[in-house]
C-alpha cells in the first residue's frame, strides 16, 4: 500500500474537504432535482402531495448521503466494493423471495421507512467492484481471456437476476454500464466487436427468419416488435402510451403550453406521468426550450464527471467516476429515447426527476463517490 | 504489488483515449436526442397540437327545441313542456343498491327500469349519469329533492318533452312524436347525428311526421374538454342550435273540439272547409285517443284497447277512410248531364220505384216510386231512378270527369298521414284494374254514388265547397310557418255554366228548406244563415231478392257493422257561402237522420263562432237543442279539466 500511502499526504483533511467538493456538479444536481419537484408539483394538478413533497424529503436525505460518502476517503470505498457488491447481490436474491409485487414485477424490499429497489443499488456496486477489479489487475493482463471471463460473470449474474423480476430496462442498463467499464479499463476491441457483431447478426437473422420455416420468434412476438416500430398500428393498445407521449411532446412546440397548462398530462392522457413519462410533461409544458435545457444540464454533469475522472491518476477513481457517469447517461438517454418513440418502453426512469426514492438515493450516493474521488485526488 | 511505471502510464493514456471516445459518443447521442426533440416539437408541432386538441375536445350535440303548433287563433295544439327524470351517478352514490332501495321508499320505481339502469351502469364509466325513472310527477320530484341529502348520487333532472294540451281533439290532425327507433333510422340513408341523441323525439304520425323537417330545427353543439377517461372537465364554448319553426294550422280549436264532442261515441268523421279560401276549420275523426299516451310510450294494455276497438279510434277517417258517397254524389251526375245539355231542369222522369236496365231491376229507395220527377225534386227527395235515367244518357266517362273536377278521386295534398285518393271510376279504369268491360249496370250504380265510387269525408267537403263557390278550392291545413302566411292554392273558376251550378244549388237548398226535403228536419231558420245540403245513405251490403221479398229490414234491426253509412254534405249561408261541411257516420243508418243534424249543428257553430242562439233552430227542436248544448258544454269542460291541471 505504499503507493497510496505516498499520495495520502497531499489529500485535504477534516472540514477542509468541503472546499474541495465539486461545487459546480453539486449545483447541477440540485437544479435537476428542482426541475423534478416542479414537474411533480405540476402533474399532481398543482399540489405538493402526493409526490413533490416526498421527493424533496428524499433529495435532502440524498444530499446528506452524498456528503457522507464524499467525506469518506475513496480508498475506503475501493476496499469495501466487493462487500458492497455481495450485499447488493444478496438483496437481489432476497427480492426473489421477500419482494413485493408492483405492476407485475418483483422489485421492492420493504425496509419499513422506505421501499428499496436492490437492482438500483446493484448498478452502482457493480461499477464499484469492476473498477476495483481493474485497479487490482495489472494492465497487461486486462485482455487475457481468463481475466475477461471474471468481470463478464460479475456483470451477467445480477443481470440475469434482474431479468427474472422481470425488469428489462435495468438489465440492459447493467450490461451496458458493465461493458462500458470494461471498455474503459482497456479490454481489447476484438471482444466488443465480436459481441456487437453477433448481436447484430442475431437480430438480422431473427428478422430474416420471419415467415420462413425456421422462424425464430413466435408471431405474436413479431407483432410486438411491429407495434414498437410503428405504434400507430395499435393506437389504443400497445401503442397507446407511446402515441400519447409523442402527442404531448409534439404539442409542446417551441416554448411549451405553459406551466400546468399541458392538456395531455393534466387530463391524464399520459401514462405513468409522475415516473417514467415525466419528461413528456416537461416537454409539453415548457416546450423544446425546457426539454433541451434539461438535456443540456444532464450533459454538463457528464462532462464534469469525465473531466474530473481524467484529472486523477488513481485508476479506481477514474473508472468509478466514468462508470457512474455512463450509468447516469444510460438512465436519461434510454428514458428520453423511450418517450420520444426511439426505443421500446422498457421502464427506465428519468434520473433525479422521476418520482422514486431508490433511484434518487442510490444516484446521490454514487455522486458521493464521484465527489470523494475528486476530494481525495492526489494533488 | 509493485507496478511498472511505464505500464501504469500507458494504461492511463489508453483510459483517457477511451474515455474521450465514449464521451464523444455520448455527446453525439445527446445531439441525436436533441434533433429528435426538435423534429417532434418544432417541425411537427402543429400536427401534434392538433392531435392533442382532438384528444381533449369532444363535440356534444344540443337537441333543438321542437317547433310549437297552434290553431288559427293561436291556441296551443302541441308544445314542449319540462319533463322530470331521476338520474344516478354510481360514483357519487357509493352503495348503489342501498340508494335505490331508499329511493323506492319515496316513490314507485319500475323494477324493469332498475334492471336496465343497472345493466347500463356496468357498461359505462362510473361518473356518467344514468336515468333511473323518466316522466315523473312533480310530487315525486319534490319528494326526491327534499330528501336529496339522504340520497347521494341521485339528481332530479329537467328535460323537454312534447305535450298535446288538446288531448283527443287533435290526435288525428297533429299526430304525435316518439323516440327515434331503429326502424326510423333504417329508413334514412344518412340520418342526422341529432337523431342519435338518446330519447330524442321525432314525429311519428300526422302533421308532426309530415312536416318533421320544419318542426325539428337544427341541433346546436358545445365543445367540452374531457380527460382520458371521458369525464367532462369544462365547457369550452357552445353554438346554439336553431329551434324548429312554429306552425299555425287553419283549424279552429274551438270548432274542432265542439265537432269532436258533437259526434259523441259514433264512429264518424266531420270536415269543415272555408268556401272562400279552402282553409280546413275542423277535421275530426271519432272516436279518438289521447296522443300523450304515445309520447310517454303506450302500455300494451292501452294499445290493445285501441286496436281491438271495432270503431277503430287509431284510424283517421277524415282523410284515410273512403266510403261510397251515396246520394251526396247526385249533384255531380246531375251537373254532368246539365253540362252536356242532355236534360233541362224542367224535364221529368217517371219513377215507378224501380228501373229495368239490361235485364236487371234497379230499385229506388222509395219502393212506391216518386211519380213524375224533375231535377229539383230529384235532389229534394233523392229519387234514384231519375239518376239512373240521367247516367245512362250521359255515360260514365263524363260523370267521372265531372267528379274529378270537383275533387273526387283526386288526392288532395294535406300534411296528414295516409291521405286517400278515393275513386271516381271510368271505363279505362275498370278494364285496367279488372280487365273487364264497363257495364251499364256499373254506370247506374255509380250515378247514385254506389258501386265503385269511393270518397273520403275530406273529398266530400272539397266537392261541396267547390259546388258552393264555383271555384277549384284546394284544402289548406298549414296556415303559417313562424308567422309567415302560407299561400292557398287553387281557387280558379271551374269551367261550368253558372246557370247549371245555380240549378244544383237550388236543389240543395230545397233539400234543407222545403217540406219533404230529406234534410228539412235539420234546417236552419235564421235569416241569412240558411243552409243547402244533400243527404246520402250508402249501402254496405247487397240486398238479396229473398230479403226484398220478406220486406226490407230496417237498419235498426241489423248488426252495427251491416247498417248503412249515413252521409250529409252542406254549405251555408246559401246566398253567400262561408263554410262547407261533410259528415260521415259509419253504419249510422239514414243520412238525413244520423248525419244531417251533426252537419247543421257544426255549421251553426262555425257561422256564429261559438254557441249559436236557439232561434236559429226550428221552434219545435229548441228544447231538445238546448239540452244538447248544455250536455256538450259539460262534456267539453270535463275533458278540458285534466289538461288544465297538467299545464299548471
Amino acid at each position: 500500500m505504499s503507493y497510496l500511502a505516498n499520495n495520502a499526504q497531499s489529500v485535504p483533511t477534516g472540514f477542509r474537504k468541503i472546499l474541495y467538493l465539486n461545487w459546480p456538479l453539486t449545483l447541477l444536481l440540485i437544479s435537476v432535482a428542482c426541475v423534478g419537484f416542479l414537474m411533480l408539483y405540476s402533474v399532481a394538478g398543482g399540489s405538493f402531495s402526493p409526490w413533490a413533497e416526498l421527493q424533496m424529503e428524499r433529495f435532502v436525505l440524498g444530499l446528506v448521503v452524498m456528503l457522507v460518502v464524499a467525506m469518506t476517503p475513496i480508498w475506503f470505498w475501493r476496499n469495501v466494493s466487493a462487500l458492497a457488491y455481495l450485499g447488493a447481490f444478496a438483496l437481489l436474491i432476497g427480492v426473489e423471495f421477500f419482494g413485493e409485487e408492483n405492476m407485475g414485477a418483483q422489485r421492492w424490499i420493504d425496509l419499513g421507512f422506505m421501499r428499496l429497489q436492490p437492482s438500483e443499488l446493484m448498478k452502482i456496486t457493480m461499477v464499484m467492484l469492476l473498477a476495483a477489479f481493474y485497479d487490482w489487475l495489472p494492465p497487461e493482463k486486462t485482455s487475457r481471456p481468463q481475466w475477461v471471463i471474471f468481470p463478464v460473470v460479475l456483470i451477467l449474474l445480477p443481470t440475469f437476476l434482474v431479468l427474472q423480476q422481470p425488469d428489462l430496462g435495468t438489465s440492459i442498463l447493467l450490461m451496458a454500464a458493465g461493458g462500458a467499464v470494461m471498455f474503459l479499463a482497456g479490454v481489447h476491441w476484438g471482444y466488443f466487436a465480436a459481441v456487437i457483431g453477433s448481436v447484430v447478426g442475431l437480430i438480422f437473422s431473427v428478422f430474416q427468419s420471419r415467415g420462413t420455416d425456421w422462424q425464430l420468434l413466435k408471431d405474436y412476438q413479431f407483432r410486438r416488435i411491429d407495434t414498437f416500430l410503428d405504434p400507430s398500428q395499435d393506437p389504443l393498445g400497445a401503442g397507446y402510451h407511446i402515441t400519447q407521449s409523442k402527442i404531448a411532446l409534439g404539442s409542446g412546440g417551441w416554448s411549451g403550453r405553459g406551466f400546468m397548462q399541458g392538456t395531455q398530462s393534466q387530463l391524464n392522457f399520459l401514462p405513468e406521468k409522475h415516473t417514467d413519462f415525466i419528461f413528456t410533461t416537461l416537454a409539453e409544458e415548457f416546450g423544446f426550450i425546457g426539454g433541451f435545457t434539461l438535456l443540456f444540464i444532464y450533459m454538463l454533469i457528464i462532462i464534469f464527471c469525465v473531466v474530473s475522472a481524467l484529472a486523477t491518476k488513481d485508476r479506481f477513481s477514474s473508472l468509478v467516476t466514468l462508470g457512474i457517469a455512463i450509468t447516469f447517461f444510460l438512465f436519461f438517454a434510454v428514458n428520453m429515447s423511450m418517450v420520444m418513440g426511439l426505443a421500446p418502453v422498457v421502464g427506465v426512469p428519468l434520473p433525479m426527476v422521476s418520482y422514486g426514492g431508490s433511484v434518487m438515493l442510490v444516484l446521490m450516493g454514487a455522486f458521493g463517490l464521484v465527489q470523494s474521488a475528486n476530494i481525495h485526488r492526489p494533488r | 504489488m509493485k507496478r511498472n511505471n511505464k505500464d501504469v502510464e500507458s494504461a492511463h493514456r489508453k483510459l483517457t483515449r477511451r474515455a474521450i471516445l465514449l464521451g464523444g459518443l455520448q455527446l453525439a447521442f445527446a445531439g441525436g436526442l436533441a434533433m429528435r426533440m426538435r423534429y417532434l416539437q418544432v417541425d411537427q408541432a402543429d400536427q401534434f397540437r392538433l392531435l392533442a386538441e382532438e384528444n381533449r375536445i369532444n363535440i356534444r350535440l344540443i337537441p333543438p327545441a321542437r317547433g310549437q303548433i297552434y290553431d288559427r287563433n293561436g291556441m296551443v295544439l302541441a308544445q314542449n313542456a319540462q319533463s322530470y327524470r331521476i338520474t344516478i351517478v354510481p360514483e357519487d352514490a357509493g352503495d348503489v343498491d342501498e340508494v335505490i332501495d331508499s329511493l323506492s321508499q319515496l316513490m314507485p320505481l319500475d323494477p324493469e327500469d332498475i334492471e336496465r339502469a343497472k345493466a347500463e351502469m356496468r357498461r359505462s364509466p362510473p361518473f356518467l349519469p344514468i336515468t333511473l325513472a323518466d316522466q315523473i310527477s312533480w310530487d315525486d320530484i319534490s319528494k326526491v329533492a327534499v330528501n336529496a341529502p339522504a340520497l347521494p348520487g341521485i339528481t332530479p333532472e329537467v328535460g323537454l318533452t312534447r305535450v298535446y294540451p288538446q288531448l283527443e281533439d287533435f290526435a288525428h290532425v297533429v299526430g304525435y312524436v316518439g323516440p327515434v327507433s331503429d326502424y326510423d333510422l333504417s329508413k334514412l340513408t344518412d340520418p342526422e347525428p341529432v337523431l342519435r341523441i338518446p330519447r330524442f323525439q321525432i314525429g311519428k304520425v300526422g302533421f308532426e311526421a309530415k312536416v318533421e323537417s320544419g318542426l325539428r330545427g337544427k341541433a346546436g353543439a358545445k365543445r367540452v374538454e374531457v380527460n382520458a377517461t371521458g369525464r367532462v372537465m369544462r365547457e369550452l364554448d357552445r353554438r346554439e342550435g336553431e329551434a324548429g319553426a312554429d306552425m299555425q294550422l287553419t283549424v279552429d280549436a274551438e270548432l274542432q273540439s265542439y265537432t269532436q264532442a258533437r259526434m259523441g261515441s259514433e264512429s264518424a268523421s266531420t270536415v269543415v272547409m272555408d268556401c272562400e279560401t279552402g282553409d280546413i276549420h275542423a277535421i275530426t275523426s271519432s272516436p279518438s285517443f289521447d296522443p300523450n299516451l304515445f309520447v310517454r310510450g303506450i302500455s300494451v294494455a292501452d294499445y290493445r284497447m285501441l286496436t281491438d276497438d271495432k270503431y277503430r279510434p287509431l284510424a283517421n277517417k277524415s282523410v284515410q277512410g273512403t266510403y261510397p258517397p251515396g246520394s251526396t254524389f247526385k249533384m255531380i251526375t246531375a251537373l254532368a248531364a246539365l253540362e252536356e245539355g242532355l236534360v233541362g231542369p224542367e224535364e221529368t222522369v217517371w219513377c215507378p220505384g224501380h228501373m229495368e236496365v239490361s235485364g236487371r231491376r234497379f230499385h229506388c229507395w222509395k219502393r212506391a216510386g216518386h211519380g213524375h220527377v224533375d231535377l229539383n225534386t230529384s235532389l229534394k227527395s233523392s229519387c234514384d231512378v231519375y239518376y239512373y235515367d240521367l247516367a245512362i244518357k250521359v255515360g260514365m266517362d263524363k260523370i267521372s270527369a265531372m267528379a274529378q273536377r270537383f275533387g273526387l278521386g283526386v288526392r288532395h295534398d294535406l300534411p296528414m298521414s295516409a291521405v286517400a285518393r278515393g275513386l271516381a271510376p271510368n271505363r279505362a279504369w275498370k278494364s285496367e284494374t279488372y280487365g273487364q268491360d264497363w257495364l251499364v249496370g256499373d254506370t247506374v250504380n255509380a250515378s247514385i254514388g254506389q258501386g265503385y265510387m269511393l270518397a273520403s269525408p275530406l273529398q266530400l267537403a272539397v266537392m261541396t265547397a267547390r259546388l258552393a263557390s264555383g271555384r277549384a278550392l284546394e284544402p289548406r291545413l298549414l296556415k303559417s310557418i313562424d308567422g309567415i302566411e302560407q299561400p292557398s292554392t287553387g281557387g280558379a273558376e271551374i269551367d261550368v255554366s253558372a246557370a247549371n251550378l245555380n240549378t244544383i244549388r237550388k236543389g240543395m237548398f230545397s233539400v234543407s228548406n222545403e217540406r219533404r226535403g230529406t234534410g228539412y228536419g235539420s234546417r236552419i231558420i235564421a235569416d241569412g244563415m240558411r243552409m243547402a245540403g244533400k243527404s246520402g245513405t250508402s249501402q254496405v251490403r247487397n240486398i238479396t231478392a229473398a230479403e226484398r221479398a220478406a220486406g226490407v229490414i230496417r237498419n235498426e234491426d241489423l248488426p252495427w257493422e251491416r247498417r248503412d253509412h249515413a252521409l250529409f254534405v252542406a254549405y251555408a249561408p246559401y246566398d253567400n257561402p262561408k263554410y262547407a261541411v261533410s259528415v260521415v257516420v259509419e253504419h249510422g243508418g239514414g243520412g238525413s237522420k244520423a248525419a244531417a243534424p251533426i252537419a247543421r249543428d257544426v255549421l251553426l257553430q262555425a257561422l256564429y263562432g261559438g254557441t249559436p242562439p236557439l232561434d236559429a233552430y226550428p221552434t219545435k227542436d229548441r228544447d231538445r237543442i238546448k239540452t244538447q248544448q248544455e250536455r256538450l258544454e259539460q262534456e267539453r269542460l270535463k275533458r278540458k279539466r285534466p289538461n288544465d291541471s297538467s299545464q299548471a
